[in-house]
């Protein structure tokens, strides 16, 4: 891999975190209201994952998606505008933080009802399937959104069709408050896709290098017309469910063990395993995606320490200039919801 | 004028609308190989291929928000319900997702989805299977719901919501689909959400939808021998709804009796006498009432079943009470 590809990946992920921690500020400041759901911890996957797709991929995404958003090109300034309700939003301040749209990138939006990513991925990629193009659809989904009912008729008819899809779980093992051995008889969701004969993996998620070529893995196969693949990504969210969620049934060595620990030594949490992993298993489980790409980027000779600097106060800049553009962008009107909601009725006359 | 039956024009529909415009395809529950269940896609399989026509699993969440997917690319999916109790599996697709994304993305997607679902009270098919549940769709913003009677209707509301880029449902009834009446393909089709006048009359404004129009006016005809003037309006449209129309009829006829199907409280004609009570007071000579089904899930015995949604005889006599000026419930 090229180093402008790592030093990419890498100011994306600074991006992203500096992006929600600024987020999280300014929900607390009354700036941002709603349900704000945050993504540090997980930046490895949407990195990874984006950075592998073409620009002609289509993207599917959920309410965690901020950062999908950005890494996918749409300008900070419009997603933080959009955070605030405002008219220069990149849904014009009609979606707000959990519906992020962007036709133009093909960015396909963002879902706010758990289970809906994969029957809007199906009917895209039922569209570029039909039409025989060679896009590939990008749906994301989180391990809690795996029980419901539309998970598994889509995988059903994405692989009778052989659609050309990616589903990419984003496993951070919690339902909202609930672990993953509480909510899935089968905790390895990736298993989940062979009884639909899905080819499917689980990568470290925390390791965006891994993320990247697992990623580029499985669209070859997809363009190669061989159908659906399935990418199990395994992370771990720092906050809380949403803003409103302060996140007590974690226990705190849980959570500190992932954001502190620069060991890349990744053991995956035993299968079989019905209650919390041990602090020693935590300690080991894996660092945060960030430092260990700073690490890697370090080792390697790579990056010097005065570049990091320099890509996090670049990413902090764009980050302040993005709030200041979302405070001055006017509130949008009733008018121009109406328009919003009738912008697809042409020259048409109902009555 | 050729005589076909109401089935027949859904099908020359969608065959038409196929051949001109690649971007249309059909999909659900045995809309391919078997010919759709009440014969509605038959033929268009051997035609079109498997793309267009697909057959899908029983996933009715999941192929609906197909349809949603594919829309928001420009393409023009119809996507067969086989009914409309199994669409309270698809709400999430049509509510959530069809209707509200053009909007919540400020405008930014086309959704020219149609989704078709016979509903109603058929032969005996018993309490899950002869609901119409219309309401639902009446209330939410960013859908549009035809309801057409005729088989010239269905062949211009069903070509009009396949041209549209907004998400429409169409609701048919089990019971129409073998009904025969004249088609017209070279007629000009008039907006498909206006309302029209079926009968002229002086006394009463009868509006109603869907199977309920034909009741109707068999018992307007009755009706006319006591001397009495009924004048009938088919909605064809439940949302919108052509309030001009029926009040352009309120004020010739001063009188206003609402005929539905499907049990009264909370129905689609709670709206539309509230709406029209609202807009015609000071016209109406006395209070608006509705007529509908039982407060009941529909029975399968067929005694029973009949006795819980409105017939001719029953449509008469809630006509006659309103304007003896009884209370609903005393003999006519």
């Amino acid at each position: 891999m090229e180093r402008e590809t790592k030093v990419s990946m890498l100011y994306d992920m600074l991006l992203a975190r500096a992006f929600e921690e600024r987020a999280a500020r300014e929900y607390t400041q009354g700036n941002i209201a709603g349900f704000l759901h945050l993504y540090p911890g997980e930046e490895a996957v949407a990195v990874g994952v984006l950075h592998a797709a073409e620009p002609s991929d289509y993207v599917v995404s959920t309410y965690r998606e901020h950062v999908h958003a950005l890494v996918r090109g749409i300008p900070p300034d419009a997603v933080m505008a959009e955070l605030f309700g405002k008219r220069d939003g990149c849904s014009r301040g009609m979606g707000g933080s959990m519906h992020l749209f962007d036709r133009e990138r093909r960015f396909m939006g963002g879902y706010a009802i758990v289970g809906e990513t994969y029957p809007v991925t199906l009917g895209i990629a039922y569209a570029v399937a039909m039409r025989e193009l060679p896009e590939a659809v990008i749906c994301f989904f989180g391990d809690g959104a795996v029980n419901q009912g539309t998970f598994h008729e889509s995988l059903n008819m994405a692989a009778l069709w052989k659609l050309p899809i990616l589903f990419v779980c984003e496993n951070n093992h919690y339902q909202i408050g609930t672990e993953i051995h509480r909510h899935s008889a089968v905790a390895e969701v990736y298993k989940r896709a062979c009884g639909y004969r899905i080819p499917a993996r689980r990568v470290n998620g925390m390791d965006v290098l891994a993320v990247y070529q697992a990623t580029q893995d499985a669209l070859r196969h997809i363009r190669e017309g061989t159908g659906p693949q399935f990418l199990e990504f395994e992370t771990y969210r720092f906050r809380g469910h949403s803003m409103a969620d302060p996140g007590t049934y974690r226990p705190k060595m849980e959570v500190q063990a992932y954001e502190s620990t620069e060991d890349p030594v990744v053991v995956a949490i035993e299968e079989t395993l019905q209650h919390y992993p041990t602090p020693e298993q935590i300690a080991a489980a894996g660092p945060d995606s960030i430092a260990r790409m700073t690490t890697h980027m370090n080792d390697g000779g790579l990056l010097s320490a005065q570049e990091l600097d320099r890509l996090k106060a670049r990413a902090e800049e764009i980050v302040e200039r993005a709030v200041e553009f979302a405070r001055r962008s006017p509130e949008p009107t009733m008018e121009e919801a109406r328009a919003a909601l009738e912008c697809n009725r042409g020259a048409e006359v109902l009555l | 004028m050729d005589e076909v039956l109401y089935w027949k024009a859904l099908n020359l529909a969608l065959d038409a609308e196929m051949e001109a415009d690649e971007s249309v395809f059909v999909l659900g529950e045995d809309v391919g190989l078997y010919g759709g269940s009440y014969r509605v896609t038959e033929g268009l399989y051997a035609k079109y291929g498997e793309w267009r026509v697909r057959d899908t699993p029983i996933s009715e969440g999941s192929f609906t928000g197909l349809g949603v997917g594919a829309a928001l690319v420009g393409m023009r999916p119809v996507v067969e319900i086989m009914t409309i109790n199994f669409s309270l599996l698809a709400l999430d697709a049509i509510v959530n997702m069809a209707a509200k994304v053009p909007f919540m993305s400020g405008g930014q997607f086309p959704m020219p989805l149609v989704v078709r679902m016979p509903g109603g009270v058929a032969k005996q098919l018993a309490a899950q299977h002869s609901q119409r549940l219309e309401q639902m769709y009446m209330n939410v913003p960013g859908l549009r719901v035809a309801v057409p009677s005729t088989p010239q209707d269905a062949w211009w509301q069903l070509r009009q919501a396949i041209r549209s880029d907004e998400p429409i449902v169409l609701l048919e009834h089990e019971l129409l689909y073998f009904s025969k009446g004249p088609l017209d393909v070279e007629a000009k089709a008039p907006p498909m959400h206006r309302a029209q006048v079926r009968r002229d009359g002086e006394d009463l404004t009868l509006v109603t939808y869907s199977r309920m129009v034909d009741l109707s006016l068999r018992a307007a005809e009755r009706l006319a021998e006591e001397g009495i003037s009924v004048e009938v309006v088919d909605l064809r449209s439940l949302r919108p709804i052509d309030w001009e129309s029926c009040a352009r009829s309120i004020a010739k006829t001063h009188h206003l009796l609402v005929v539905e199907e499907d049990s009264r409280f909370a129905g689609a004609g709670a709206e539309i006498a509230a709406e029209l009570a609202e807009r015609c007071f000071f016209e109406l000579d006395a209070p608006p009432r509705r007529h509908g089904g039982e407060e009941l899930p529909i029975p399968y015995n067929g005694t029973l079943e009949s006795r819980c949604i409105p017939s001719v005889s029953s449509i008469a006599g809630a006509a006659r009470a309103l304007l003896g000026g009884k209370q609903p419930g005393e003999t006519p």
